[in-house]
């Protein structure tokens, strides 16, 4: 009686109208018949795609800064972040004459996401000191093999010519967040 | 004599072709009406709407492999799906689908065999097809299979007794056992010959019958032979390919012919209301009577899936304590209320 809502149940003898059942049974017909009339739940999926909202956790990207070149330093604290493990990555060393490629002495000469481990969390996001990795707002798609679904650089790094919005993701707020002196990475 | 069994002959084709496109597509209105009735919209990405559904369904099964268990008896196990199927298909004989047609001004009735013990024939038919379910279950070898059998056969005796008894009523009043007799006492209606449906002379035979024809077609509330959640799949448990197929789609067919032998006997069959007041020509009327056949037929087959998205399965106990306690009591007094007032409105 601690929450004053316990009922006393009361197990009567049913009437003879209530154990003919049919009432009850025209009663239920009548409701299931309403359903028939009713709006579906259902989206026809790839006519017709669900909402999503702005900051979406769908598929990594990473980025290139203005000039083109991989802002990615494999410095691994996505990798460490990743509560799923999905991440893995080899650095390696910038040679002479690939500095339009990589903005920084080290990248990331492989660098996967098993799709399959990753748990859409976004803490490789929130780990990144270099604005390197971000998801977007893409669906990643349905494939037969288990290999298909670990992405390397080919899937994962932006394209020059046709960079990935992520500013809805990344507004000033969370660019000056992630700028602040206490966060580990920024130490 | 060789054009009367041309007649017969397409009538017969034309009566399958129906019974088995009716039970194909009975499938697909299954599905969508389950799932209207659940606020989704079923299957509709074969064709528009999904109407090609049934022709992948068919396919599908053609496809799959066919299992014969090693256990099993061969030869009665390919034996069962036959006989449901067979039996199934065996019952629209004597269903009158129309009115007679008049062409160079021979009559052609829209019945195969105008037998003068139809309701009895329809009786014999449909009792027949649990053995399908019987040979099916035992010969699979499998406890959950013979489960399903023994409970099918338990329900089909139970019950063929309330559904008879439900019938004698009727059979009191329209003092014919024939099936088109029976649908031609029926026309007429308010401002012809004041003849109204059975349904209106017989609310709780009717009742009774329809309750009866839910467990002969084994369906829900009464699926004990096949319920999922208990047996596996019941009788069928064992059956891949095709012959799982056949047992499906003898289903769909009894569920066919019920509908149309409860039209035939409660709601005037081939008969609508004015018909004989609007003044068109004999074909025309036939033809009209056929289509609403046709769409009583289509509602009861409705009503059929409505119930079985509205309804839980019953228990066995409960599913015996209806059939025995409730039920034959219930008809048995049904035929003595009508023997009691058609004997004094007679007088």
């Amino acid at each position: 009686m601690l929450t004053n809502r316990a009922k006393l149940v009361v197990k009567k003898e049913m009437t003879l109208w209530e154990r003919m059942y049919l009432p009850a049974i025209l009663g239920g017909i009548v409701i299931t018949l309403k359903h028939l009339f009713r709006k579906k739940a259902t989206i026809r999926y790839p006519e017709k795609k669900r909402e999503i909202s702005d900051v979406w956790r769908g598929q990594h990207v990473l980025k290139r800064d203005n000039n083109g070149a991989e802002r990615c330093t494999a410095c691994g604290l996505c990798a460490v972040a990743c509560p799923a493990e999905a991440i893995t990555m080899t650095a390696a060393e910038r040679k002479k004459g690939e500095e339009t490629l990589y903005r920084e002495e080290k990248y990331a000469a492989v660098y996967e996401i098993n799709m399959l481990r990753c748990i859409f969390c976004g803490l490789c996001e929130e780990a990144c000191p270099k604005e390197a990795i971000f998801l977007t707002d893409r669906i990643i798609s349905t494939d037969y093999s288990r290999d298909n679904f670990i992405f390397g650089k080919d899937k994962l790094v932006e394209s020059v010519d046709n960079p990935i919005d992520v500013s809805k993701r990344q507004t000033k707020a969370v660019a000056e967040f992630k700028q602040q002196k206490r966060l580990s990475h920024n130490k | 004599m060789i054009s009367f069994f041309i007649y017969k002959l397409i009538l017969a084709g034309a009566i399958f072709g129906i019974t088995l496109f009716v039970a194909a597509y009975s499938t697909y209105a299954e599905r969508k009406v389950a799932a209207f009735l659940q606020d989704r919209l079923g299957p509709d990405r074969a064709g528009p709407f999904g109407i090609f559904q049934p022709l992948a369904d068919g396919l599908k099964f053609i496809m799959k492999e066919e299992f014969i268990p090693v256990v099993s008896n061969k030869l009665l196990f390919v034996l069962g799906p036959c006989i449901a199927m067979m039996t199934a298909l065996m019952a629209g004989v004597v269903i009158p689908w129309g009115n007679t047609l008049i062409i160079n001004g021979q009559q052609y009735s829209l019945q195969i065999a105008d037998l003068n013990i139809g309701i009895l024939y329809v009786f014999g038919v449909v009792s027949i097809g649990v053995y399908g379910i019987m040979i099916g279950g035992w010969a699979s070898n499998n406890k959950f299979s013979l489960l399903g059998a023994i409970r099918a056969s338990a329900q089909m005796i139970s019950y063929e007794i309330a559904m008879g008894l439900s019938i004698i009523a009727l059979i009191l009043t329209t003092g014919t056992l024939s099936l088109s007799d029976i649908t031609a006492q029926q026309a007429g209606g308010v401002g012809g010959d004041w003849n109204f449906w059975n349904v209106i002379y017989h609310p709780l035979g009717f009742l009774i019958f329809l309750i009866c024809a839910f467990a002969e077609c084994n369906r829900t509330p009464f699926d004990l032979p096949e319920c999922e959640t208990e047996l596996v799949g019941g009788y069928h448990t064992e059956y891949s390919s095709m012959k799982l197929g056949f047992y499906l789609f003898a289903e769909y067919i009894n569920m066919f012919v019920s509908s149309a032998v409860i039209s035939t006997l409660y709601f005037g069959g081939y008969n609508f209301p004015f018909m004989n007041n609007l003044g068109l020509e004999h074909n025309t009327i036939t033809i009209i009577g056929t289509l609403f056949l046709f769409a009583k037929i289509s509602f009861f087959i409705f009503f059929f899936m409505w119930i079985r998205w509205t309804i839980p399965r019953f228990r066995y106990d409960q599913l015996m304590n209806l059939g025995w306690k409730v039920l034959i009591p219930l008809a048995v007094f049904n035929i003595f209320l009508t023997g009691i007032v058609s004997l004094v409105l007679r007088k």
